[in-house]
């Protein structure tokens, strides 16, 4: 590299006066300038959360216009009630009975008593006889064992069965607060102009409500194919089993590894080899964890991880929750270690050191000294790690998330689906009413992170203020 | 009294334990198991992919060099997929670059400390939201957004530029973030040089800190990069489903890179095709490990990049 003198200073580098002064000026304003352009590129992004946000309320509530096949009302005068002092909701049970068994075939009344008996002393649709055979024979069907139905699954029952409520036209909530009548105008409009598009609904069956796709109904009842009565019960369930299994793999042998790495591991090429491949399995995308736990879990393990290794009953394919799981344990595992060095690192040498000075051995040391203080930071780490996991799509997709799932899972060989994956299928479906159902499990999911960063929050400030005094 | 001295000796002498020992063993399992993730990863991509290559239908010279992707016919060209991945990233990049950095900037070096305890927790919301929740956002607000601007006529439903777009928003506060850690770590004493040499605020901004804190901010572009590279949710959802199959002389440059029409990215396609009912031991089984082989070895190359970035430019300061 070859070194030259600066050139000497000249006159024309110092201007003065009114050249200063414009020059000045003009600097002063670049910079002005600027400082306005890098805050309005920052409220971009700002912006961009904020109509994402927006976008997900937006879709989560709204106007929607409804027909029932048979009016709620009309239901309750049915069955002999005032529809003006008694609503459907607070029906009894045997009267929500009563009323789905005028409606529906029966047939389909057998089928539906075989999956899951309505009366626990009796049978509504069944014959006795035919029912004493079903439960004595090799094969007995589900209701036998099972315990009688809710009123509220009666309710719903009959909401899916009876009053058929279809959602025809759904509106954001911002164009329903601040334009209704249009949205109101615009279906009436329809009817007028086509009206082959709605079957053979009138206009005057239409009702205009205000509908909260995110609503108690929504979180308890499971996934169904009409948008109306649709709910996450199923996938919420399989997403609490993914995080159990994920965690009870990723913490353990996360943390484990953390303190061999950070109190154990003499520097050599081995221990280098392994912190370098943990950073590197960090940045490894999400869907070849997903790939992995297809060919490895799902597929090499698939007698262990479908069950009939252990006899479980209607072992089926590798499929299942434990497979799922543990993909998800493999995945944020590179992040709980990460997290959990960096934890323990925090921890003052002083303590170490006060430890081996009375004689302990270095496992002694690291129980009694070094774990207890860094346990708060692991369990930050740990948390960050689950949120991650919960919101991951991509590698369920891959270990077998895809079918359509409406029972809950069971335990660790059931079948599930997750709710990412729930939000991805309604996404994927072109009615509008779906991409609502996408919203509010969006919301639910949101709301959930949420929660979860709180609590890592809390945990970190609680610790920090405990080191510093 | 010699005897007594070696009994104490002996007494002080360190003592084989047994249990000690098995807890490090086991504490060096664990930490050995993600050895066993990466070996797993690289053994079961490498194995399947040899057997799509080892199929008649296959040739590692066509997946390499043709440009037409289409299971269903038998053509295994990659450069369609690899298009599609290219595209929405440089795209995302496009998008992320620019506001990552004047947010980094902004938020280290203009920001008062109550406006950037506001703006910089609610940028770093952005990185806890579900990518799956950004391909809700790209399908019910980007894609209608941008058929209102340029027309439904010429923005298809699925399009390459929402995706890249989102992903792009996606990815704005990795690069905000390590950006900013980089210019922090710029000592003061630097600054307070070029603002006693007479140096504006924009000055000191553009021409000390970005330049001595470059390799950071470079590192944290190619981790964003790898990133925008593996994001799967939002292209599958937003950028669509069939690969932009070409032939070279036939389509123009322009309907090539349309940014109005979906294309099919790497990791779409491997999404796509196993959230369908795959049987194992099929060639569409096999070819989605062939196109994972590719993603980990592009994903990899990136990582490994940032960190040789961080390596042998970081400047040390005192």
């Amino acid at each position: 590299m070859s070194l030259r003198a600066p050139d000497r200073p000249t006159e024309a580098w110092f201007p003065d006066g009114d050249e200063y002064l414009t020059l000045l000026d003009r600097r002063t304003r670049r910079g002005t300038i600027a400082k306005f352009g890098f805050l309005g590129l920052l409220v971009i992004a700002v912006l961009a959360l904020a109509s994402l946000l927006l976008t997900i309320v937006d879709d989560s509530f709204g106007l929607v216009a409804v027909v029932n096949e048979k009016e709620p009302e009309a239901v309750v005068r049915d069955l002999g009630y005032d529809p003006a002092r008694v609503t459907l909701d607070s029906l009894s049970k045997e009267d929500l009975v009563t009323a789905l068994s005028g409606a529906i075939n029966r047939n389909v009344g057998r089928r539906l008593e075989r999956e899951q008996r309505f009366f626990e002393d009796r049978l509504a649709f069944e014959s006795q006889e035919t029912w004493d055979e079903l439960c004595a024979s090799d094969d007995p069907v589900p209701g036998c064992t099972r315990g009688a139905r809710s009123q509220g699954d009666v309710l719903l029952l009959v909401k899916e069965r009876v009053v058929v409520p279809d959602i025809i036209a759904s509106n954001g909530f911002f164009p329903s607060v601040f334009d209704g009548d249009g949205f109101r105008e615009r279906v009436r409009e329809a009817f007028e102009t086509s009206p082959q598009r709605f079957g053979d609904y009138t206009v005057d069956q239409v009702r205009f409500q205000w509908r909260a796709w995110l609503n108690m109904e929504f979180l308890t009842s499971p996934s169904s194919s009409i948008p109306e009565l649709a709910g996450i019960r199923t996938a919420i369930l399989g997403s609490a089993w993914l995080i159990l299994f994920a965690v009870l793999f990723a913490v353990p042998v996360g943390v484990g590894a953390a303190i061999y790495l950070e109190e154990f591991a003499r520097k050599n090429r081995i221990n280098d080899f392994i912190q370098t491949n943990i950073n590197n399995l960090a940045g490894v995308p999400s869907i070849i964890y997903g790939m992995l736990g297809l060919a490895v879990f799902v597929r090499l393990f698939e007698p262990f991880t479908s069950g009939s290794l252990f006899g479980a009953e209607g072992a089926g394919s590798g499929r299942t929750v434990l497979s799922a799981g543990l993909t998800l344990g493999l995945l944020t595992l590179p992040v709980v270690i990460i997290s959990s060095q960096e934890a323990i690192r925090a921890v003052p040498n002083s303590l170490r050191q006060a430890g081996m000075a009375l004689g302990a051995t270095r496992w002694q040391t690291v129980r009694s000294h070094v774990l207890p203080v860094a346990i708060p930071g692991i369990l930050t780490g740990a948390i960050l790690a689950i949120a991650r996991a919960i919101g991951e799509t991509a590698p369920l997709l891959l270990v077998g998330a895809a079918g359509f799932i409406t029972a809950d899972p069971s335990g660790p060989f059931s079948k599930f689906t997750a709710l990412p994956i729930q939000i991805f299928q309604w996404t994927s479906l072109p009615q509008e009413e779906f991409r609502n159902l996408a919203a509010a499990a969006s919301l639910a999911l949101l709301v959930m992170l949420l929660a979860l960063n709180a609590v890592a929050v809390i945990l970190r400030n609680r610790y920090s203020r405990r080191l510093s005094s | 009294m010699s005897t007594e001295r070696r009994t104490i000796r002996q007494r002080l002498r360190r003592r084989s334990r047994p249990l000690e020992r098995a807890i490090v063993a086991t504490l060096f399992v664990a930490g050995a198991i993600s050895i066993a993730v990466t070996l797993g990863i690289l053994w079961e991509l490498g194995k399947e992919s040899l057997l799509f290559f080892g199929d008649e239908e296959v040739s590692l010279w066509g997946f390499l060099t043709t440009t037409t992707w289409q299971p269903q016919a038998g053509s295994f060209g990659i450069w369609p997929l690899i298009l599609g991945t290219v595209y929405i990233t440089v795209i995302a990049l496009v998008v992320a670059i620019p506001i990552g950095l004047a947010a980094a900037i902004y938020l280290s070096e203009y920001a008062s400390p109550r406006v950037r305890g506001i703006l910089k927790p609610t940028l770093e919301i952005l990185v806890g939201i579900p990518t799956v929740v950004f391909g809700f956002f790209a399908i019910t607000f980007m894609t209608p957004l941008l058929r209102g601007i340029f027309g439904e006529t010429t923005v298809g439903f699925f399009n390459v530029l929402s995706a890249g777009i989102v992903v792009g928003f996606l990815i704005v506060p990795l690069i905000s973030s390590l950006a900013e850690d980089a210019m922090a770590a710029v000592p003061d004493s630097l600054r307070q040089a070029a603002y006693g040499l007479g140096a504006s605020k924009l000055e000191v901004s553009l021409r000390i800190v970005v330049p001595a804190a470059l390799s950071g901010i470079a590192a944290g572009i190619v981790v964003a990069m790898s990133r925008a590279v593996g994001e799967t949710m939002v292209v599958t959802l937003a950028a669509g489903a069939s690969p932009r199959n070409w032939t070279f002389g036939e389509e123009g440059l322009s309907t090539i890179l349309d940014p109005f029409e979906g294309a099919q990215t790497m990791t779409g396609y491997i999404a796509i095709t196993a959230s369908g009912d795959l049987s194992y031991d099929t060639i569409d089984y096999n070819s989605i490990f062939a196109i994972g082989l590719t993603l980990f070895v592009m994903t990899l190359g990136l990582n490994s990049l940032s960190r040789r970035i961080v390596k042998r430019y970081r400047q040390e300061y005192e």
